[in-house]
């Protein structure tokens, strides 16, 4: 009995298929999610979304939202989530400059600084992803 | 009836116009296929979050969450949404008179205004508007319209409004666009759903409280994101269909002004004939 996995952004699916295990960052620390798991609800926090299917490892970048486990059907709803050969290391890297920058400078407004704070997370979980990633290798 | 150049002159100008309203519907046409994926992408995102709120319903306390609170109603907030420009056919003024004849039935209305029609609209009939955003009607994003729902959800916490409603342009198809009212504020789950359905064992990670204030603000951000795209993409087709409209009309016309302007330069003729054959006739006689 396998697990149905959708991963949903605002914007498109991410990822939909049926899979054998997955590893999420779960807001309280990472959790993994087998076939028959008891009815689950958690908010995520940033970080690897793991997906394992067939002995192949496929790893997601999430950035926060909501996991739903019932019924052998897990559905993430997520604001962002990418693939991990998608990232770009030195993308990432000047977003995270230009955000401390903004912030180190004082913004104009309230909304500037939850914009510049959020994105200055965005990047750090895509360095953090990036580093992982070359690690491995 | 016209003379000749003026008809001429006329030609030339529908079919100057004719050229831009052309471009205009094809830049609208492939703007349109965008739009209309991505209402139809998002839609199952909202769906999902509106299906955990009533299966976390059960779980939760209907005090326990400021934007669940059920209060009665003295004041509405109506975040109205159109588009930021023109040439839509009546898309913003049907969905301007919506909100307003919607409004009537309340005892007191205030307005979000999103979109440049909406705003200079709401200022024209006078309304008591609260905050105005503009700019992003024909690509919104999730963190424009974020923006709008947290203003409303803000009133609606401090007690300032005690419901919020949309009011939006629904796109159907190409062809049908519905102007919309629905409630956001407070956020009801459907009954039917918890009725028929036995209340779930859950495990709430951190717990049910965390979960529900972390599920809510998301719900009514994504429902303005929602009909901000279905206001995109009602914007793209109607602009596209009246553009075509326009088109159409001004190749009638040509042909309307070419029949008059040869039957005007088949008279110039005929009288020009006239005019020798009498000419010739009475140098003839004399």
């Amino acid at each position: 009995m396998p697990l149905h996995l959708e991963v949903i952004t605002p914007e498109r699916s991410v990822y939909e298929d049926d899979v054998d295990m997955v590893i999420a960052p779960g807001s309280e620390g990472y959790l993994g999610i087998l076939p028959h798991h008891a009815p689950l609800f958690t908010t995520l926090g940033p970080g690897e979304f793991r997906v394992k299917k067939g002995g192949v490892e496929e790893v997601l970048a999430v950035f926060g939202g909501f996991m739903d486990v019932r019924a052998n059907r897990v559905v993430v709803l997520t604001d962002a989530a990418e693939h991990i050969e998608d990232i770009d290391a030195s993308r990432a890297q000047e977003a995270r400059d230009r955000a401390q920058q903004l912030l180190a400078a004082g913004p104009v407004s309230a909304a500037d600084e939850a914009r510049a704070r959020a994105a200055l997370q965005r990047a750090l979980v895509r360095l953090r992803i990036a580093e992982g990633r070359r690690r491995r290798r | 009836m016209p003379s000749e150049r003026e008809i001429r002159r006329r030609i030339r100008s529908v079919r100057n116009i004719q050229q831009v309203t052309k471009a205009m519907q094809t830049v609208a046409a492939s703007r349109m296929r965008r739009a209309q994926q991505a209402v139809l992408a998002s839609r199952p995102y909202e769906e999902r979050l509106r299906g955990i709120l009533n299966d976390l319903a059960p779980h939760a306390d209907p005090e326990a969450h400021a934007l669940l609170a059920r209060r009665e109603v003295k004041r509405a907030a109506i975040i109205l949404i159109s588009t930021d420009r023109g040439l839509v056919g009546g898309l913003n003024t049907n969905v301007v008179r919506t909100a307003l004849r919607f409004a009537e039935t309340l005892p007191g209305a205030s307005y979000v205004a999103v979109g440049r029609k909406a705003i200079g609209q709401l200022r024209r009939f006078r309304q008591p508007v609260s905050a105005e955003f503009s700019g992003f009607s024909e690509r919104p994003t999730p963190r424009d319209t974020s923006i709008v729902a947290r203003v409303a959800a803000e009133e609606f916490i401090a007690k300032k409004v005690d419901e919020v409603y949309l009011v939006y342009t629904r796109f159907i198809n190409t062809l049908r666009q519905v102007p919309t009212v629905r409630r956001i504020l407070p956020l009801v789950p459907e009954d039917e759903d918890i009725d028929t359905l036995p209340p779930l064992q859950y495990i709430f990670e951190p717990d049910a409280e965390t979960v529900l204030e972390a599920v809510l603000p998301r719900l009514v951000e994504l429902t303005v994101y929602q009909a901000a795209l279905d206001n995109a993409a009602s914007e793209q087709s109607a602009r596209m269909v009246s553009m075509r409209n326009a088109t159409d009309n001004a190749a009638d016309l040509l042909e309307d002004y070419t029949l008059a302007a040869n039957k005007a330069r088949q008279g110039r003729i005929t009288k020009e004939m006239l005019e020798i054959a009498s000419g010739a006739e009475a140098l003839g006689k004399g």
